[in-house]
């Protein structure tokens, strides 16, 4: 049963990732990359993390996908629709680059191969204490200096685009559409 | 057959139960909208197919279905296509999480087929059951944003942009809102926190002890599923119809049950969340003093009880659009970001510091 699953989510899943690099039209490029995060939640939810699973929906499937398409729309004709052909000598270099990252996480994986529950947590406990609070008990006692620091992380990239989207030409007048002068 | 795939059976009947239910009680309210609206402008709604006019949705209904299915030469035909169902799909899903009832029936079938089957009156009862409200929830957008785009048309084009940057904009006060309520309760199993709300003799509605928190999720529910006075999606006067422009027949249908089923998606999340759900005040204490025969009809009272709720609830956002004039889209987008959300983030920070004080004093931490 939970083989068949997997087999037909994963399936769906890497056709979509092929579908996402091999569209030519963007907004079905974004279209695929939904199908695929909805499937990578469908594997959270075999893997017993629910949580993860609706996180997973709710902010990549559910707000990223959103923005990608947002942006599409609003940059329209620009993008995509003629791409001539795929040899091309920048895209060899990536093929490279990925295909480094993926010895190395292959490697990873290989040799570090993880079996079953690790630490004090096991399902029981998960099951008992809810899978919520325990990845944030977890999170914010071991792990509260890398969260603080992809907090900061978020914070500068928010700045940072307030900074980039200000337009000084216009007046600052909060709620008002500037009028013209008669 | 073995116990897991009866019970897996038994869910899909139970989908597929909740998911046509639903949709009967759409056509339903679709015709107590256009009554209401009526009266509140002094018309009589529609009073000539059948008795009272009872009959004006399926007429509609019917006429919608044996249209012309027609798709324009110029649109993106599979996204296009895809594009309805997809709103609507969101919507139905996520009545999945909702408890309707209480008690939990067993089937006592062990002669049967050896073993006896539990029916729940919801569909599942999700871990995290708050984030799949939220998650599935903001999936509606794409139907609009995708059948928007997929139109070809600029007027589609610009309601699709301007629904995406509202829905994206609202989801943000919604879910702080309904996190002040999880830290609260404690949990995100949405059965607990109705259960959570039948303390002190039922009187313990959210709404009540999280009266900001309600009025920031009611309007932001009314902002996310488009409904007057934020219904910027389909402003007639500016976008003729938004993102439905191009959509006729059958699918347009699709699109117009998808609206209604969102708007009473986020009344029973209301109820649920906020209003207690199944529950009355003091209905267990009088439930306990009647015979046992009544009680045994507890579950058909809370699903009565539920369904009476939620209908008030969409009474009110009737109320609401037929009162409140439509927003301006710069308004729109102010209110939520200058307003709701620091006052939803505000309203979360107090309830933290208050629970945090009274755990302190009786010493729970």
């Amino acid at each position: 049963m939970e083989l068949t699953i997997f087999i037909i989510t994963a399936v769906i899943s890497v056709v979509s990732a092929l579908g996402v690099i091999f569209n030519k039209n963007v907004v079905h490029s974004a279209m695929f990359l939904l199908a695929h995060f909805l499937t990578l939640a469908v594997f959270y939810f075999m893997l017993n993390a629910q949580f993860l699973g609706m996180v997973q929906i709710l902010v990549y499937a559910g707000a990223i996908v959103v923005l990608i398409l947002f942006v599409v729309m609003l940059l329209g004709e620009q993008l995509g629709e003629d791409i001539p052909r795929w040899v091309t000598p920048t895209n060899g270099v990536l093929v490279l680059l990925a295909l480094v990252l993926l010895t190395i996480v292959g490697t990873a994986v290989v040799e570090h191969p993880t079996t079953g529950a690790k630490g004090d947590f096991t399902p029981e406990l998960i099951q008992e204490h809810g899978q919520a609070e325990m990845i944030g008990a977890v999170l914010f006692t071991d792990y509260i200096l890398s969260v603080q620091l992809a907090g900061i992380l978020l914070l500068v990239g928010i700045v940072g685009v307030i900074w980039l989207a200000r337009n000084e030409n216009l007046p600052v007048i909060a709620g008002d559409i500037p009028t013209e002068e008669v | 057959m073995s116990q897991q795939t009866v019970q897996i059976l038994v869910d899909i009947v139970k989908l597929s139960i909740v998911a046509s239910v639903i949709m009967g009680i759409f056509v339903f309210i679709l015709l107590v909208e256009r009554k209401l609206i009526g009266r509140f402008t002094r018309r009589y709604g529609p009073n000539r197919v059948g008795p009272f006019g009872l009959l004006q949705s399926i007429a509609d209904a019917i006429k919608m279905m044996l249209k012309e299915e027609m798709v324009p030469g110029h649109v993106n035909k599979i996204v296009y296509v895809i594009a309805p169902g997809m709103a609507l799909m969101s919507a139905l899903s996520v009545f999945a999480v909702i408890p309707f009832a209480r008690d939990t029936i067993t089937l006592p079938l062990e002669s049967l087929i050896g073993f006896s089957v539990i029916l729940t009156p919801w569909v599942a009862d999700v871990n995290v059951g708050v984030l799949y409200l939220l998650a599935v929830g903001t999936l509606g957008s794409y139907g609009i944003i995708l059948g928007g785009w997929s139109s070809n048309n600029k007027y589609s084009l610009l309601g699709a942009l301007r629904t995406s940057a509202q829905m994206l904009s609202y989801e943000l006060p919604l879910g702080v809102a309904i996190l002040s309520v999880v830290v609260m309760t404690g949990t995100l199993r949405v059965t607990e926190i109705v259960e959570w709300q039948t303390q002190f003799a039922g009187f313990a509605w959210l709404a009540f002890l999280q009266p900001i928190a309600f009025l920031i999720f009611f309007i932001s529910a009314l902002a996310e599923s488009g409904r007057a006075p934020f219904d910027l999606p389909e402003t007639e006067n500016e976008l003729i119809s938004g993102f439905m422009t191009e959509y006729g027949a059958l699918k347009f249908g699709l699109f117009q049950a998808a609206e209604f089923v969102h708007a009473m998606m986020f009344c029973t999340i209301t109820v649920t969340i906020f209003l207690g759900g199944w529950n009355l005040p003091f209905l267990n204490e009088i439930l306990s003093v009647l015979p046992s025969p009544i009680q045994a009809l507890a579950p058909v009272i809370h699903v009565g009880i539920f369904i009476g709720k939620s209908l008030v609830v969409y009474c009110s956002l009737i109320w609401i659009r037929a009162s409140v004039p439509r927003m301006r889209f710069d308004q729109l987008m102010a209110f939520c970001w200058k307003w709701l959300l620091p006052i939803a983030l505000l309203n979360l920070l107090v309830t933290v510091f208050v629970l945090a004080i009274i755990a302190e004093l009786l010493g729970l931490w």
